[in-house]
């Protein structure tokens, strides 16, 4: 293969409120049976790039978790394999990763012990499907230093979280600004780049030398008139999930039939962790309306236009809409709950009642399982 | 010099051939069970469970599904550097080769596997039975009682002991006498086909008996180490064991998964069944559809109604169909509007809309009256069935059908319709 990959999943984000105090965003569960990091591997294993590198660093237990074994995304491999990089203390300091451009450096030698030519960069919190190969085969076409991945967004959606580019007609990055206050362009950067690697060693030891430590704003607005920087880009569904609203738009348009069929039935496949769980079991008094379930659930009330992930009971006579209930939630006879997101391994006592008035409720209730 | 204190062999070669069509493809241990499991991840996820690493598999009869199945053994913890799962077909040999002729052959012709590992106790298992057993707890019986052989015994109703083999045993356990399918039973103890033997016993007894025809356990091996002299004793199981030998019972058993705390429980956290999962997405079920008393697999998209039944993974269930009292197993599809009732349908099966299984009065199959029982409608892996046509009960079909084969669109009751070799 022609490309290493790197996954960049070590932030924490303020704007997934509570659902970020417990794992780093990449270990978001989406869709029923996913973390939002599976999107971004599989995507690199179906491209056929053997070694990726994941950097994480902020509360990366669930994260770690999930990436304990490299075989579900067939990278357990002798030829390349997947690494996980967490900030360590070593003989040149004991930092954090003080940015993204400063956790490449500070594991310099994973890009200098590769072979491949190229590197792509990716993050963990965006659901997609991609083909890097086609990328990489523009970036060449175009003779790019940096390729960025674009995404047009409809007119009317807030770009002020995402960094914003302009193109020329040639789709060269003319203008470049990260969450600006007022949105020049619609077009976001997806966080997505292509790039040659002994260009990023080169631009990764400059940024350390001059004490710069982010990639976005210390390489590429900072290099974009000196460097040739091209945008890519997606026309298919790319979503980032990094705010709660995001977040729970995501996972419900799964429940639409032209994504579940994008994702879930066109070839390539995206792969996740298989947990050994028994089939969704479906009592008397159930009723289930436009819904996904996930393998482990027991279901006993009525759920409807909402996302069930793996392991959940739900009690007797409870209702459940437009909701999202989170892996190993128990939750009690008689509960109602409308518009919430009901946060991993909550036990819901009995006869509760969840309505999120304005916008999503998140749901957090201590894991009483046992004192039941 | 490797040592295993307890090996298993797993016999896995039979084809089961009470199950009708659903094993004509596959060995009835791959047979799918529960929606998501196969047969053979109960005694697979029993070895591991009681620490038992190293396990032969014998297989023999249409053992492709089976070797897929099993791979290096990583769904089971199996995966060892020494010992994990082996799977051991027959082979030839220079002298003239042998197929398994019995189940006690099956293990002779692998005496230098079981070697290998320089067991104290082998365990001999079969590939055909739904339980939950720690085979740690039997082996502690066998040694606190310093027997030769131990057979694991279950005690079954006194009028149905006649289909068993019984074995008569005294107060400490001992088994004093065997009766293989008696009429007048005077014991309850069935034997489970679950036997514990110590090594040097097993292979001195198979070496003795090599020549016997057809070697068997029950019918040679433990008759032989009985007349020698042996201590055989009877270990008494009394949790879940279920024989799903035939299609009711294996219809009946699958049922037992629904009930709101089943005797036989998958959900519990202790004792785990383990299988060979797919990465699949979730199971979607839409706003047309009604589900109750059900247990659906992975990937599944349902539009229709079900009752009562087990859908394994990745089936479709067209809308204004309603399922009842079925089985439908992996990746198969059901039409809109299509009347189903206690069918069982193995995978890959295409039904199209509009059809009507269970129609009609029950009449005895016109090919197997004994295996296509209780009226159930039986369809093979990968069949086709055209759209608009109605099935009587008690009726097989296999392969791939049109209208033409249906008289009037309707197939009578009792009748096989068997279009795929077998």
């Amino acid at each position: 293969m022609r490309a290493i990959g790197i996954i960049l999943a070590g932030g924490n984000n303020h704007r997934m409120k509570e659902l970020a105090q417990k794992r780093a965003v990449g270990a978001m569960p989406i869709a029923g049976s996913y973390r939002s990091i599976d999107f971004a591997l599989s995507n690199m294993s179906n491209s056929h790039i053997q070694k990726v590198g994941v950097f994480t660093q902020y509360n990366a237990r669930s994260l770690n978790e999930h990436l304990s074994s490299s075989k579900w995304w067939d990278f357990g491999r002798k030829q390349g394999g997947l690494f996980v990089f967490t900030p360590a203390v070593t003989a040149e300091g004991s930092f954090w990763y003080r940015g993204t451009a400063d956790a490449l450096y500070q594991n310099l030698s994973f890009l200098k012990n590769s072979h491949e030519p190229y590197v792509v960069i990716a993050s963990a919190d965006c659901v997609y499907k991609m083909d890097f190969n086609a990328v990489l085969e523009y970036h060449i076409a175009k003779k790019a230093d940096i390729t960025v991945v674009c995404k047009e967004m409809p007119q009317g959606v807030s770009v002020e979280r995402f960094g914003t580019v302009k193109m020329n007609e040639d789709s060269r990055i003319e203008e470049f600004e990260e969450k600006p206050i007022m949105a020049k362009s619609n077009t976001i950067s997806c966080g997505i780049y292509v790039i040659r690697r002994r260009q990023l060693i080169e631009m990764v030891e400059r940024c350390a030398e001059e004490g710069r430590y982010d990639f976005v704003n210390d390489i590429l607005i900072r290099y974009k008139n000196v460097k040739r920087i091209y945008g890519y880009k997606i026309k298919d569904y790319w979503r980032n999930i990094a705010t709660v609203q995001d977040y729970y738009d995501t996972n419900m348009d799964f429940l639409k039939p032209e994504i579940r069929d994008y994702f879930f039935k066109q070839y390539p496949d995206v792969y996740s962790k298989v947990d050994d769980l028994p089939p969704a079991k479906y009592n008397i008094g159930a009723e289930v309306k436009n819904s996904l379930v996930s393998s482990g659930c027991i279901v006993n009330g009525k759920v409807e236009n909402s996302v069930i992930f793996k392991e959940s009971f739900i009690g007797n006579n409870c209702t459940i809409k437009n909701s999202i209930i989170l892996n190993d939630v128990y939750i009690g006879d008689n509960t109602y709950i409308e518009n919430c997101i009901v946060e991993s391994r909550d036990t819901i006592p009995a006869n509760s009642y969840h309505k999120g008035e304005n916008g999503i409720e998140i749901v957090i209730e201590r894991n009483a399982r046992y004192v039941l | 010099m490797i040592k295993k204190e307890m090996i298993a062999m797993l016999l896995a070669g039979g084809q089961g051939s009470r199950l009708g069509v659903l094993t004509s493809k596959v060995a009835k241990p791959a047979v799918s069970f529960g929606g998501k499991y196969r047969i053979i991840d109960f005694p697979l996820s029993n070895c591991i469970n009681s620490g038992i690493d190293t396990v032969g598999v014998l297989t023999q009869y249409q053992p492709l599904r089976l070797n897929t199945h099993i791979g290096i053994g990583i769904p089971w913890d199996l995966d060892r550097n020494i010992g994990g799962v082996t799977v051991l077909p027959p082979y030839e040999k220079s002298g003239g080769s042998e197929w398994y002729s019995g189940t006690a052959n099956a293990i002779y012709q692998n005496l230098a596997y079981m070697e290998s590992y320089n067991p104290e106790y082998v365990l001999i298992l079969s590939g055909d039975h739904i339980y939950k057993m720690d085979y740690e707890v039997m082996l502690d019986f066998h040694k606190a009682n310093n027997a030769d052989v131990t057979i694991a015994v279950m005690p079954v109703p006194i009028e149905e002991a006649s289909r068993f083999g019984v074995v008569i045993a005294d107060e400490n356990k001992k088994i004093t006498e065997f009766e293989e399918k008696p009429e007048k039973p005077r014991s309850n103890l069935a034997s489970m086909g679950i036997y514990i033997f110590s090594w040097k016993v097993l292979r001195d007894a198979l070496i003795a008996m090599k020549d016997q025809s057809g070697l068997d356990f029950g019918k040679h091996v433990i008759p032989y180490c009985h007349e020698n002299g042996k201590p055989i004793y009877a270990y008494e199981f009394n949790g879940y064991w279920k024989d799903v030998g035939t299609l009711s019972s294996y219809w009946e058993a699958n049922m037992e998964l629904i009930d709101l705390v089943p005797e036989f429980n998958l959900y519990e956290e202790y004792w785990k069944i383990y299988t060979k999962s797919e990465i699949l997405p979730p199971q979607y079920i839409s706003s047309d559809s009604k589900i109750e008393k059900s247990i659906i697999g992975e990937g599944s998209e349902i539009y229709g109604v079900v009752y009562n039944s087990i859908i394994g993974c990745g089936v479709v269930i067209g809308k204004g169909t309603v399922v009842r009292d079925s089985i439908i197993m992996n990746y198969s599809t059901i039409g809109e509007d299509c009347q189903i009732n206690k069918a069982i349908i193995a995978e890959n099966v295409n039904i199209a809309n509009n059809v009507v299984t269970g129609e009609g009065e029950e009449v005895p199959n016109e090919k197997a009256a004994h295996i296509y029982t209780d009226g159930l409608v039986t369809i093979g892996e990968k069949s086709e069935i055209p759209a608009n046509v109605k099935i009587g009960k008690n009726t097989v079909i296999f392969g791939s059908t049109e209208i033409g084969d249906y008289p009037d669109s309707y197939l009578m009751s009792g009748k096989a319709l068997i279009k795929a070799g077998e």
